[in-house]
């Protein structure tokens, strides 16, 4: 046989062996690892590394699409995944809009889908297409309600809101008038900025003007500092609360000075060594060391929910193996129904337990009050 | 709203204005000498801005290796002209000369502790490794094609900046960042604190534009790209080397647009992609200037910063929709003022 014979032999037996390949259980991911949300996308996309390999016996295959940002891409991902590739579930997108696009595709396709984005709308209202959706985030109403209650209980009377003018800001706006009305708390300031804003001069001013007694900043990622150095530069000396968006060490690094003593709820994976031993801690630490092991730095929150919605099939695949193959209708149906089932399962944010109305799962395990203290994120007591 | 209010959203919208002002200059001077709109200037804001954020966290800024590729390619394509015509000696020098320069920064930021030395020394880095890219960007994107209609280089710049976007992300990632102030020192004026970084933005821009200024009365070489600006033939058959002009604007643009980013950042937040919305506001002051002068493009750019500050203030969610509102009273008032410029000469 000639070279060139054999190589054409090698590859024509590969096509063969192809087939067989594909008898693994097939995930498609998609994140946003370029474009404005490309800071929560590439944790999550760089996690697709570390997703559990097998479950049940079978072997799990991942493959993972970029939708730069873009909502139109995301969908065409999702049908290529779904058309071409025949998954038999998708994790993402990271973006909440991008997340709102897709849900008919999945669910037209009956393909489950575990999104790790903040919006609750993914999931809320339950309808019959967002019965394919699961959602591995806490919803926002769950971080709200820890810090009105915080908020309440050291006596704050009146709150200024400054948010950024895209769905994470826009639904924390609505979480929040509705909890602070319940909690008897007023909202005399409601603020709103773009991400790439230079100046937020006079956004705080408006803010220092009604006086309030606390500030409320929902923002995604680094963008949530800029706020918060503009009130502190104005002298406002009120309290400063932040979303779980600020859960990143990009935020100490940025803010130094200006965001001590700031209190914020998020996924106790900020605090690891604080909290007492838990499964959900073990899971967590062994997440955030195999990330430094692989990239040199810490995994943003954004990636540990990508690792859950891996670690949800992962704990459903068993059961759905008994209905039906990998690929076939049948097994996708039944990997949604044991998705459903999940009961008592702890990941990184938390514990899930999913029923039939809610499809995030979380309860109060899912989040912890923390501050900052000397530049450095510490459980508040 | 009363009178401290009013200061501190003037003194914001100084800021941006100075800022703007810069770039709508830098705009302007490319547009009349090569006829390329400059859309990347905002990028080279933010390069300038994430280089001094690297630096000052001790890292080398990975745009080293830009640098170098983009060096790499320049210096393969005149080793192929040069062997394609006849060699050239001195040319031969100049293209070890360039990759000597490209060595010796990378040397330099990866053997420095970049975050111990003077602040001083990091501007004067940054500027060194961003400038270059100015120049090296004309002649590999831009010369060969300077005859073409304007149209033309629109879209290469745009393009361009759709590419250094990507480069920023793969070279910066997502995150966003920012410096330590120059000096920690305030100012109080009556009742308001004014903060030096203001004041160092607002004397530094007017400093440039001063030079610039007289740069371009006085010296000869910028006599001869304001001759270029005027009449692109008449300035050729002088003698004055179209490549040259082009080339020197684009370092003078790289200059203004890394200044100006290492100016706010210590400011602002600026991402891999923070820089085309500013940019954009330096345009609407070249706009209102009618792409040809200079001082009312610069008054314009602080106009709107001053108008951004306050529309900040009243309506927080509109301020952009106002900000790009105001280019189109002004372009009905310039298309009905003035006579129709051939698009191509």
């Amino acid at each position: 046989m000639t070279p060139k014979r054999v190589i054409s032999a090698l590859f024509l037996s590969s096509s063969l062996l192809a087939p067989l390949a594909n008898a693994d259980i097939k995930i498609g991911v998609v994140t946003s690892s370029t474009g404005p949300i490309a800071l929560v996308g590439i944790p999550q996309k760089n996690t697709v590394a570390l997703l559990p390999t097998s479950a049940g016996g079978e072997k799990i295959s991942y493959i993972s699409l970029d939708d730069g940002s873009d909502p139109t891409a995301t969908v065409k991902a999702f049908k290529k995944l779904i058309d071409e590739e025949h998954v038999d579930a998708i994790i993402g997108p990271s973006g909440s809009g991008n997340a709102m696009s897709v849900i008919q595709f999945a669910a037209e396709s009956g393909t489950p889908m575990l999104a790790p984005v903040g919006t609750a709308a993914v999931v809320l209202p339950m309808t019959e297409q967002k019965k394919w959706v699961f959602k591995t985030t806490q919803n926002d109403d769950l971080i709200a309600e820890a810090l009105v209650e915080q908020m309440k209980s050291t006596g704050i009377k009146t709150i200024g809101l400054i948010g950024t003018a895209d769905p994470y800001g826009e639904n924390w706006a609505k979480v929040m008038k509705d909890l602070t009305q319940k909690a008897g708390i007023q909202i005399v300031a409601s603020e709103q900025f773009q991400r790439q804003d230079t100046s937020m001069t006079g956004q705080s001013l408006k803010i220092l003007m009604a006086s309030p007694d606390a500030v409320l900043i929902a923002a995604p990622g680094s963008s949530s500092v800029m706020p918060q150095t503009t009130l502190k530069d104005q002298g406002y000396s009120g309290k400063i609360y932040q979303t779980h968006g600020a859960a990143l060490d990009a935020f100490l690094r940025l803010g130094g000075k200006a965001v001590e003593g700031t209190i914020l709820a998020a996924s106790s994976m900020l605090v690891l060594d604080e909290v007492p031993n838990s499964p959900s801690k073990e899971i967590a630490t062994k997440y955030i060391t195999d990330y430094k092991k692989l990239y040199g730095e810490t995994p943003a929150t954004f990636g540990g929910n990508v690792l859950d919605a891996g670690l949800l099939l992962q704990n459903a695949i068993p059961s759905a193996l008994k209905s039906g193959k990998p690929g076939s209708a049948e097994f996708r149906n039944a990997l949604r129904d044991a998705l459903e089932k999940t009961k008592e399962m702890p990941a990184t944010q938390g514990v899930y337990n999913m029923t039939a109305e809610d499809h995030s799962g979380f309860d109060e395990r899912g989040r912890v009050l923390i501050t900052v203290k000397n530049g450095k994120w510490v459980l508040l007591k | 709203m009363n009178f401290q209010i009013a200061t501190l959203l003037g003194q914001d919208g100084l800021t941006n204005g100075a800022i703007y002002a810069l770039l709508a200059l830098s705009i302007l001077l490319v547009f009349t000498v090569t006829r390329i709109l400059l859309i990347p200037l905002g990028e080279f804001v933010t390069f300038g801005a994430l280089t001094m954020a690297a630096m000052q966290m001790g890292k080398a800024p990975k745009l080293e290796w830009l640098l170098l590729g983009l060096v790499l390619i320049d210096c393969a394509l005149d080793l192929y002209q040069q062997i394609k015509h006849h060699i050239d000696r001195n040319k031969m020098k100049k293209i070890a000369l360039k990759l000597g320069y490209a060595f010796v920064m990378i040397g330099l930021l990866n053997n420095l502790s970049l975050a111990e030395i003077p602040m001083a020394c990091q501007v004067l880095l940054t500027l060194c490794l961003i400038v270059p890219l100015g120049p090296i960007m004309y002649r590999l994107f831009f010369q060969p094609l300077a005859d073409a209609p304007a149209l033309v280089l629109l879209i290469v710049s745009i393009a361009l900046h759709v590419a250094m976007v990507g480069v920023g992300l793969l070279l910066f990632g997502p995150e966003g960042a920012r410096t330590q102030p120059f000096s920690d020192t305030g100012f109080r004026l009556g009742t308001v604190m004014l903060k030096s970084q203001t004041l160092w933005v607002i004397l530094v821009s007017i400093f440039l534009i001063v030079t610039l200024f007289i740069a371009f009365e006085r010296t000869l070489y910028g006599k001869a790209l304001r001759a270029t600006a005027v009449n692109r033939m008449g300035a050729r058959l002088q003698g004055i080397s179209p490549v040259f002009a082009g080339k020197a604007t684009f370092a003078l643009a790289a200059f203004i647009g890394s200044a100006s980013g290492i100016l706010i950042a210590p400011i602002t937040t600026l991402y891999y992609d923070s820089g085309f919305i500013i940019s954009l506001k330096g345009f609407v002051g070249a706009i209102i200037g009618g792409l040809v002068s200079y001082p009312i493009a610069a008054i314009g750019a602080v106009a709107v910063g001053m108008i951004e500050a306050f529309s900040m203030f009243w309506a927080s969610n509109y301020k952009e929709i106002i900000v790009f509102t105001l280019i189109i009273p002004f372009l009905i008032w310039r298309s009905m003022n003035s006579h129709h410029v051939e698009d191509d000469e």
